[in-house]
This record gives C-alpha cells, structure tokens and sequence, in this order.
C-alpha cells in the first residue's frame, strides 16, 4: 500500500523540471507557435541524449524500460512548461504502440531510431471530432497484388507535419469495430498529401489525405482487421499523456496566479488577501491535485494491464480535461485585465487547456463510458446476489 | 505506487469477514432488517456492539499495546474499516474517542494521562465528546471566551459551548478553555480533559433539521477541573488543537463510505421508473451518475494519500484540508441525487405510507448540510489551503 511516485520516477521529473526550466522558457513555447515544424532539432536531440525517448521503451532497441508512470511524470512536467513538439506522437503514439503490437522486424527497424531521437511518429485515427468511436474511421484501405492501396482522409492528425512514419488506421472492412487495420506509412510515400490546420494553441496538426497510396503488406501492424484493440489500447496511453500534460500545465497555471495574488496590489493589499481571490486560488489546488490523483492512479493499473485501468482512463480524462480548462479561466480572472492580454502568458495555458479538453473525447463522452460501467458492476452485483 | 494491500492484510480481511458474518445480527443489510427506532435503544445497541468490536480487539487497532492497543500498521486499521463498510457495519460507538481525542492524547498527553484514558476510551467506559465552538466562537474559534482561572490545584470554568455533537451521550468532554484573557487571542487558550460528572456542567440537546438531536449546548459554571487535566502546557493550546483537527479533519474511510452510496444510488436509478422507463436510462440521470463516480474516486484516492502519508511516519497537516473539503461537498452532491431520482417521493418523511427505504435518501440531504459546517467550515477549509498550502496573505 504506496500511494506515491517511487523516489525514482521523482527523481526523473525533477531532472526534467531543471532541464526545461532552462532549455523551455515561453518565449520558446511562443516562437514555436510560429514555427512550421513546431520544435527545434537541437533541443530535440538534447532529450532524446537524457533517454527521455527510449524511458518506456525495450533495452533491446536502447530504451531504458522503465513503467508507465515514470513517462507520466516527464509529460507531466512538458506539460507544465508547455513544451511544444511531437514528443507524445512519437513516443506514445508511434513508440509505445510498435512496441505493444509490431512485428520483432518493424520494431527493430523504427525503435532504435526513435530512441536516439533520429525518427518521429504519429498515430493517425480518425475520429468523429475528436471523439474516439470505429465509426470515424472512414479512410479504406483495399488489398491489391501483394500489399494495400490506401485512400481518402485522416482529419487533425497530431504532429503529422513532422513525421517520418504514419501509424494509420485503416477501414479494410465494412464490419465497425472488426473492420480496422493498422498500417506503417512512410510520409513521403507517393500519392499522401499533408494539409496543415492551425489550432488555437500552436501545435502542429494537420489532415492527412490519401490518393493510392501503396504499402506492402509487410506494413500491415497486428492482423488485418484487428487493429481495434490496439488502437484502443494506445488510445489509452495518449489520453493519459493529455491528462499528465493537463495536470502538470494546470499546476503551473495555478503557480502563476498564486504568485500574482501575492504580488498585485489593490485597495491597499495585496489581492490574494481578498478570500474571494484565495479561494478561487484554493480551488484550483482541488482542481489540480485530483487531477493528480486520478492521473496517477489510472497510469499505475494500466502499467498493471488490470481490468479497471479503461474506467479509471475515462475517470482521469473526465476531470484532468475540464479541470485545466477551469484553472486556466479562473487564472485569467484572478489577473484581470492583463490576463486577457495577448503579452501575458495565461492565455496559452487556456488554448492548450481547450484543446486537451476536446482531444480523446471531451468529458461527456467518457462519462457515458463511465456510466455504462457503473450499470455493468451494478448488474454483476444483482446476479451474484 | 502500489495500491495492493499486503497478504498478512488479506488474511485479516478474511478474519473480519468471518467475524462480521458470526456477529453482525441475523438479517443484517436486508431491507426487512431494522435497528431499534426508539433512541435509546438504538444507543444501546451501538454500545453493545461497540463491546463486541472492542472485544474481537477491532478498537484501537494502530494504537500502543501498552494502552490496549493492538500496534497494528495503519493498512490493517483501513482493511477493517474496508470490511466495516462494505458490510454497513457501525463502526462503534465512540467515534470522537476514538479517531479524534485519542489519537490527540496519544501526541499530546503525559504518561498518567495516557494510562488514564485511552484503555477507557477504546473499552467504551469513556464516551468523549469534543467541546470547542461557542456562541460567539465558531470560525473564529480562537476567539473563545470561556474562561478556566487557576485556583490552587484546580482551574475553575465557567461559559458555553455550542453545537457539541454527542455531548448527551458523552461522560468527558475535551474541553477548549481561555487561561489568559490578556495574551493575543492564540495564545491564551488550553485544553482541559474533563469529567462530565463534575457539578456544574449541564446539557441540553438541540434539535436538527433532520429532526434528531445528535448536538448539544453544554453550559459551564464554576466547574472544578484537577490541575492534572490539562493536555499540553497551559496557554500552548492552540498547538494541541491544530494537531486535532488534523485527526478530525482527515478521512479513514470516506471513500468506502461514498462508494457504498454511489452504489446504492445506481441500485435506486435502475429500480425507479419514469414514464415506463429506469432513471438510469435519462441520459441527466447518466451525466450525474458518471460525474459522482469520478468524484467518489478522488476522494478514494485522497483516503489513500492520507494512509501513505501515516505509513511514512507523518502526521496529519493543513493537507486535510483538502480531502476535508471535497469530501464534504461531493456528499452533499450525493446525497442530493438520492432525493432527486426519487422525485416528489423523495421528500416524504418517516411516518408516510409511501415512504421509501425509511426516509434515508432525505435523511442524508438534510443531515449532508452539517458536512460543509462541521469541523471547519468550507470557507475556513478553502482559507486554509490559500494560506497555509499555497502561502497567500492572511486576511
């Protein structure tokens, strides 16, 4: 019974925490905002020289191995200082899942390029505006000679600007959820085209569209058809990546306006005196720390593979999303006027905070999976009776 | 992290289980089983139970054996307030004694206060309230102004207490006192261990609106305490009082409790019909549900954080606050569902035909309104974590 991080995996967030306070200021996170590809190569390198890459990836391609949580508590810090670029997509997206589901010959040829931080990834599924059902998945893929030719359009695809290889989902059937298949796409295969989309908060998304794009079927990931499950499940570690990225950016977003209460004057005081400012500031700290405890918890019985790890992922999703959205807008108004300005920083925890909120499946969407559950254990408890 | 408990606590969980299955009464948790509805017989009955736990050793399990405790690590005392719960067994009959003044006295008392109370309060022969608000002292507790003067081996008391939950019930009374009137308003107060016996203490119940009384008036006139029964140095009081509420304030097993009532209400939505269809269908109804289990895993969660914290040797802080404060009001949230699936049948009393599962669903409404007051108010709770977590101004 040990409801905390080991002193390991604090150990790597507070070496995360040093290394981007320095290498990740917000004039960093601005510049990007701008910035086609959206992160610099160097920094890239840089953390991908600290293992930050390889954290929860096998020793054989050069990883280190280490569990779930350990990669939760570094994004959780990105997510604090904002740190823009394709970490998740590639690490979580593309590494985790080749890791969980590719074949020895794929994962030997991305892994240890990953690793030293020479390969970037994404995961491209379609989604019904950004809610995660077999359904948006209507690009097809369509078996020819010896491989595929893929067609039609992924929409909102995080960090498909900069990647090397595409995860992409497939429709090879008609059946729903039996009818998905997962295939290694290289981004510069003739016949894909990236359209670059701009959301609110300066991350790089784009849509990606196939005409015939021909693979060979040794890219097939899994089996033909039976890419659900995997998808589900690496579905699972990128919405608690958003959620780390949630708690740590919300932490922060609470920090700066706790230091702006304590600072700004006015009627003589300063504001955080006033209970109607501290409170809103205590609120957040509620905000922030369930987040945390859901965030963790819900890493810990995923690393575990246990049955209640898909609830507690909607569990955590539900609240991490809208809690950065309310910490951020409560931050705003705890700054006045200068919160609403484009010079302070505020507004970029806001715009990250929305889109977090709405990727993976906004609140209610988990909470009818929630609902469905609480329905399934409450009908397992009357049948035992 | 990790949220298993270890086999020696499995094994225990399987003594409970047992245990609780040869001694809760026949009947227990089936709708046709009921405590007795007369007060004092239903008092009786918690204190007869109360025997049976304390003599199975389930009272005091984390305290010292050298004061009838079991020395047990803090996972057993979860495991059985784990297995209590789950089974809606009572547990026990002297709750302040035993998760509030003990503990206190354990940090805070000398040694023959020690052997003088806490074997007594685990057996039940001491039943302790807790006597801290007043008229004019509740958020501002400090601010107290009953006063205790020293005279000779004894200090003489004289004021009142407000809202003293259990005081009618009790026979010592933790006792918050002012000794100097002239010192700045922290720093004259201390804390008297005190017999409920002593003449010139009286009693009067207030009524609820729930209809019940579980909270008192307690009025204080020149009551004769020993010197002998101050806990901590005289004047030091304030220190001895954070401790306190620390005890009160975190949670042991709220989880489990909102748990259990989350799914009860699931229970309630799939067996109430509207229009020909379960509430648990509405798609509100849904939302609600969804929303409430996320919010009942936190504070789960929060139940765990405290335990770690214990285990790590640490005491309760200003952090309780936290788990104080969310606690409170998602029961309020809870326990407003119950009466809103219910719809207008949810708000009959007791004496009604129609009434359903005796009135619980509007009994835990009401009584869910003392949550948000008791033990420090919201506001005070949300004080704290802006000055003492966050480290905002005082105001």
């Amino acid at each position: 019974m040990f409801f905390d991080l080991t002193d390991e995996q604090k150990a790597i967030k507070k070496a995360a925490r040093d290394m981007l306070e320095i290498e990740c200021p917000r004039s960093y996170v601005r510049a990007m905002m701008d910035d086609a590809r959206g992160y610099q190569p160097e920094l890239w390198k840089k953390m991908a020289d600290l293992g930050w890459m390889g954290l929860a990836l096998p020793e054989r391609y050069g990883g280190a191995g280490l569990e779930f949580l350990s990669l939760t508590g570094l994004i959780e810090e990105m997510g604090r200082f904002l740190l823009p670029g394709p970490f998740v997509s590639t690490v979580v997206g593309g590494g985790l899942t080749l890791a969980a589901a590719g074949s020895p010959v794929q994962q030997e040829s991305i892994l240890p390029k990953l690793v030293r931080g020479d390969l970037l990834m994404t995961l491209a599924v379609g989604t019904d505006h950004g809610r995660l059902d077999a359904g948006g998945v209507q690009n097809s893929a369509v078996r020819q000679g010896d491989g595929f030719v893929l067609n039609g359009i992924v929409r909102l695809v995080p960090d498909a600007q900069t990647a090397d290889i595409i995860l992409l989902a497939a429709r090879t059937s008609q059946q729903h959820e039996e009818g998905l298949t997962l295939f290694l796409v290289d981004a510069k295969a003739p016949g894909l085209s990236v359209h670059p989309q701009y959301t609110t908060d300066g991350r790089k998304v784009a849509n990606l569209e196939f005409s015939s794009v021909r693979v060979p079927s040794t890219a097939v990931v899994g089996r033909v058809d039976g890419a659900w499950p995997i998808i589900a499940a690496a579905q699972r570690r990128l919405t608690l990546s958003l959620c780390a990225e949630a708690v740590g950016g919300a932490g922060m977003a609470m920090e700066i306006s706790v230091e702006y209460a304590k600072t700004r004057v006015a009627f003589g005081r300063p504001i955080g005196m006033f209970q109607a400012i501290k409170h809103k500031c205590a609120n957040m700290l509620v905000q922030v720390e369930s987040g945390r405890f859901l965030l963790y918890y819900a890493a810990w019985l995923l690393q575990e593979g246990a049955s209640e790890a898909p609830e507690a992922v909607a569990v955590a999703k539900a609240w991490c999303g809208d809690s950065y959205t309310k910490v951020a807008s409560d931050g705003i108004q705890v700054h006045g006027g200068i919160g609403m300005t484009w010079e302070h920083d505020m507004h970029l925890f806001l715009k990250r905070a929305k889109v977090i909120e709405l990727s993976s499946g906004d609140s209610d969407y988990h909470a009818e999976h929630i609902a469905k559950e609480l329905e399934r254990r409450a009908t397992a408890i009357s049948s035992a009776r | 992290m990790d949220l298993t408990y270890p086999p020696e606590a499995e094994a225990f969980r399987q003594e409970v289980i047992a245990w609780l299955q040869a001694n809760l009464p026949s009947g227990w948790g089936t709708p046709q089983f009921k405590l007795p509805g007369d007060p004092k017989q239903r008092r009786a009955w918690h204190v007869d139970w109360h025997r049976k736990m304390h003599a199975a050793g389930y009272v005091g399990l984390t305290w010292p054996k050298e004061y009838g405790g079991q020395g047990a690590d803090p996972v057993m005392s979860m495991m059985l307030n784990e297995e209590l719960t789950r089974f809606e067994a009572p547990q026990g009959a002297n709750a302040l004694g035993t998760r509030i003044v003990g503990p206190t006295i354990i940090q805070f008392g000398n040694e023959e206060q020690k052997r003088a109370h806490l074997s007594k309060i685990l057996s039940g022969e001491e039943m302790w309230c807790l006597g801290m608000s007043e008229p004019g002292a509740g958020s501002d507790l400090a601010s107290l102004q009953t006063r205790a003067v020293e005279e000779g081996d004894f200090f003489v008391v004289n004021g009142q207490k407000v809202w003293t939950s259990s005081a009618h019930l009790a026979n010592y009374i933790y006792l918050l006192v002012r000794t100097d009137p002239t010192a700045e308003k922290h720093r004259g107060i201390s804390v008297l261990l005190v017999d409920m016996k002593t003449p010139g203490i009286v009693v009067r119940p207030l009524k609820q609106i729930t209809g019940e009384s579980e909270f008192n008036e307690v009025f204080l006139q020149d009551v004769r305490v020993p010197r002998s029964n101050l806990l901590g140095e005289k004047n030091q009081g304030w220190r001895v009082i954070m401790g306190q509420l620390g005890y009160e304030r975190s949670g042991g097993s709220r989880g489990m409790n909102c748990q259990r009532a989350l799914e009860d209400l699931v229970r309630l939505a799939r067996n109430t019909y509207r229009n020909g269809k379960p509430a648990s269908e509405d798609p509100i109804i849904r939302r609600k549900l969804a929303q409430l289990a996320i919010e009942v895993n936190i504070v789960r969660l929060t139940d765990y954080k405290e335990m770690t914290i214990q285990l790590q040797g640490g005491r309760p802080g200003p952090e309780t606050s936290f788990g104080k404060l969310f606690w409170s009001e998602l029961n309020q949230r809870l326990s407003s569902v119950g009466v809103q699936i219910l719809g207008l049948e949810g708000t009959l009393s007791k004496q009604s035909s129609d009434v359903v599962k005796n009135g619980e669903y509007l009994y835990a409404f009401l009584r869910a309104y003392g949550n948000t007051i008791e033990m420090g108010t919201s506001e005070i709770q949300r004080n704290i974590i802006g000055e003492r977590v966050l480290g905002l101004p005082r105001g």
